[in-house]
């Protein structure tokens, strides 16, 4: 069954005002764009690099901020590279921690070619392994864990998102679709200031 | 420090604390197993265990963002799972405070150990990290806070070798 949900909408609808105070870390690649295209805020963390590592930059940050709710959003490449984390989250138990991956069957940012979750039959260059992520982060120990696939669920979807007790974890099948690459600041310290800054008040 | 602590894996312990250190990142290792035990039973820290050490690099980013000091306890072939990672601290300029217990070092008996054991420090060096190294029991102390000083006042990765002379090589049942 094809994936029909957008991407930037469902993103859209997760961030919602874009000034409240929701902590968003993006996972390199289309994530980082679509965040951006949401509305670049300071309490936004694009990466740029760090490939598998966005769901710990969440469980860090969420340790550290127990009162504010913190927001991965990332692709099922770079939570495919660090898929124990998943369990180490689960471990931590953080309640204000919600991973959400937008799930495009494909390592977007590269060429398109399939990733794991992809089904397993098929041709050559689309074939994966039909892996189950929201499975696999129910098997680590994270008991809240879903496959969102319909606009009708996008609505619950967010309000999980943002207030449901955590740690969540989602998977989104979305569209693979050409989109526009909205590019958040690149300098690495920049962007890490300007989120101290935000959140902390110093950098 | 409290003045009991003689034993330099205790005077770890207390000198994180005294440095505010709230989450601790490990894999285990024999050479840290007292430091982990007493991280994990204070209520001072949270001790997070890993799947790969290369979690800590980024849950050390997510800290800091979040106003957290932490630190990484791993072994010298842990380092080799976290390379692409270790680079983080050079991109963002953030603290990144390491403890390693060195293997393949000195009078190891695991050859397996040896070749990351070797390389160790060189794959710390190219990735932007300032390296120290501990044989004696006594820089044990002023070393771990010299560096804890270093990596959070520089926001800079810092590295603390253990070296085998001052844990041991385990036997493997050879003395
Ligand atoms: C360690 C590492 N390996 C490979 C890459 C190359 N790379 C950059 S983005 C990406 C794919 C990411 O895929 P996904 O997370 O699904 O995001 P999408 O682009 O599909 O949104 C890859 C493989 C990298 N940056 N780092």
């Amino acid at each position: 069954m094809p994936a029909t949900l957008h991407r930037r909408a469902v993103v859209k609808a997760l961030m919602q005002d874009p000034g409240d105070d929701l902590l968003v870390v993006a996972g390199l690649g289309q994530c980082t764009w679509d965040i951006t295209a949401a509305g670049d805020r300071p309490q936004n963390m694009p990466l740029w690099g760090g490939m598998g590592g966005a769901a710990m930059v969440g469980l860090g940050l969420a340790l550290a901020q127990p009162r504010k709710r913190v927001l991965v959003i990332t692709g099922d490449g770079d939570m495919l590279m660090g898929l124990g984390s998943l369990a180490t989250i689960a471990a931590q138990r953080p309640t204000n921690l919600a991973v959400i991956v937008l799930d495009n069957e494909k390592f977007g940012e590269t060429g398109n070619q399939a990733t794991h979750t992809a089904p397993a039959t098929g041709a050559p260059t689309e074939r994966g392994a039909g892996t189950d992520l929201a499975a696999v982060a129910r098997g680590c120990g994270i008991a809240d864990s879903a496959v969102i696939a319909h606009d009708s669920d996008v609505p619950q979807l967010a309000k999980d998102a943002r207030t449901k007790p955590g740690p969540i974890f989602r998977t989104v099948k979305v569209m693979t679709e050409v989109l526009p690459q909205t590019m958040p600041p690149k300098d690495g310290a920049y962007l890490k200031d300007r989120f101290r800054h935000a959140v902390l008040g110093t950098a | 420090m409290s003045a009991a602590a003689t034993d330099w894996r205790e005077q770890i312990f207390e000198t994180l604390k005294a440095h505010d250190i709230r989450q601790v990142y490990y894999v285990p290792d024999a050479g840290h197993s007292r430091l982990i035990e007493l991280c994990q039973t204070s209520n001072a820290m949270r001790a997070i265990v890993l799947t790969t050490e290369e979690e800590a690099m980024a849950g050390t980013l997510g800290a800091w963002l979040g106003g957290e000091k932490s630190v990484t306890l791993m072994q010298s072939s842990g380092v080799g799972n976290c390379i692409n990672m270790l680079g983080l601290s050079k991109t963002l300029r953030y603290p990144m405070l390491m403890l390693i217990t060195m293997r393949g070092d000195f009078g190891e008996m695991n050859p397996w150990q040896n070749a990351m054991g070797q390389a160790t420090p060189k794959v710390l060096e190219a990735a932007g990290c300032i390296v120290f190294s501990v044989e004696r029991a006594e820089e044990v102390q002023p070393t771990v806070h010299a560096a804890t000083n270093m990596a959070f006042e520089g926001n800079q990765a810092v590295a603390v070798l253990l070296r085998q002379k001052l844990i041991g090589a385990k036997s493997f049942g050879k003395d």
